[in-house]
């Protein structure tokens, strides 16, 4: 009988720890998306870059570390919830919405004249030197071409748009620039990175780097690569932008956190994106 | 609702004939069941699409009736047998009296 008992609890142990191992990585797979156009392979995972080969030897979208149900969704264009929304901003793209009847058509013609923007985002504005998320781009066009109110940074209009816009360049590999003049802003964003934040005293680096792969209660942490931004979020039925996902991440650590589009977070964009550097850009992406 | 429902429709291009083809169709639609609250605590009036149909040359492949439980961008997708090239015809019908439409061809391979 006691032999029994010890021989269950041996197979329980065992069970757990498999169990455990096969949380504790990423999934191994490839994404092949069935669009309109055939049929799309998309880079989720590529030689770390230069200036995280010490800490990591590969880098991992998001995409590998959720279930299979989530990851199926993303391989067909139909079955992929966040194309409503990409079409969504294509009838916006095409509305004569602006103050004297200005459409972004009427100055852009097509939304594929972007193709490849996103791979490159956030940058440096050669006229300004300002760094520039993809809704600053979009907030000037509104308020200054169009002349009308700002939209919501997190809006719905906003990430209409950005879905739109990150659709172009699917497929095309991130390379954003973190030397010239995106140095300093680069350095900011790192130092961030490395920041404890909040009651809990979490930086960004102790889910995201050291213990990427393992359960945070019910959650696979990632490596937090943003390349799927914009994502829909089935926990939200709804679009959720890189600024959104941060202010959620500090949030968590129970801090009062920075605002969406402000300096701190264009920083972390910037210096989160080139950590992807070599993965590709997948649209529109599908998360838990 | 009109401006923000958008219809999309998945057919395969050719089929041969006497085939069993899938057919997969969504629509966006925030499908308000009537049973919320507002911050204020008025009832968020019913707003739903409460029927779908599929016709393949005029012929009926599906009716739906949907009730308010159904979620937001509703989503079917069935099985359609098809003897001869032609058109399908989805409709779906709003609450509020709208009527969205597609169509799409196919071709017998």
């Amino acid at each position: 009988m006691r032999r029994t008992i010890t021989t269950q609890l041996a197979a329980t142990a065992l069970g757990l720890i498999l169990a455990g191992a096969a949380w504790a990585d990423p999934v191994e797979d490839t994404l092949v998306i069935d669009t309109d156009d055939g049929e799309l392979e998309i880079v989720t995972k590529a030689p770390a870059p230069d200036h995280l080969k010490d800490v990591m030897d590969t880098i991992w979208s998001g995409w590998h570390y959720r279930e299979d149900e989530t990851r199926d969704l993303q391989r067909d264009d139909f079955d992929n919830p966040a194309m409503v929304f990409a079409d969504r901003g294509l009838d916006r793209w095409n509305a004569e919405i602006g103050a004297n009847g200005e459409s972004c058509a009427s100055c852009h013609q097509g939304p594929e004249t972007f193709k490849g923007l996103r791979a490159v985002m956030p940058r440096v504005d050669e006229k300004t030197g300002k760094l520039m998320i993809m809704e600053d781009y979009i907030q000037s066009c509104v308020t200054e071409r169009m002349g009308l109110e700002p939209w919501k940074v997190t809006g719905d209009e906003m990430k209409d748009m950005l879905a739109l816009i990150s659709m172009q360049s699917r497929g095309e590999i991130v390379n954003v620039a973190i030397d010239g003049p995106a140095q300093p802003f680069w350095e900011k964003g790192k130092e961030l990175y490395y920041t404890r934040f909040g009651q809990l005293e979490m930086a960004c680096a102790n889910c995201h780097e050291d213990n990427q792969g393992m359960m945070i209660r019910a959650d696979h942490l990632s490596q937090g690569q943003i390349n799927g931004f914009p994502t829909y979020r089935l926990k939200d039925a709804g679009m959720v932008s890189a600024q959104q996902r941060f202010v959620g991440c500090v949030r968590d650590t129970r801090a009062e956190t920075f605002a969406a589009g402000s300096d701190e977070f264009k920083a972390i964009e910037l210096y989160v994106a080139s950590r992807g550097n070599g993965l590709a850009v997948e649209g529109v992406s599908v998360r838990h | 609702m009109a401006s923000d429902s958008k219809p999309r429709v998945k057919v395969p291009k050719s089929a041969s004939a006497g085939e069993v083809v899938t057919i997969k169709a969504l629509i966006s639609h925030k499908m308000e069941s009537g049973q919320r609250k507002d911050a204020d605590g008025n009832l968020i009036p019913r707003s739903i699409i409460n029927r779908f149909t599929c016709d393949l040359n005029g012929q009926n492949v599906v009716d739906v009736a949907i009730d308010p439980a159904v979620s937001t961008n509703p989503y079917f997708e069935f099985d359609a047998k098809v003897d001869a090239a032609g058109e399908f015809k989805f409709t779906w019908y709003d609450d509020d009296g709208d009527v969205y439409e597609d169509t799409q061809s196919i071709e017998i391979a």
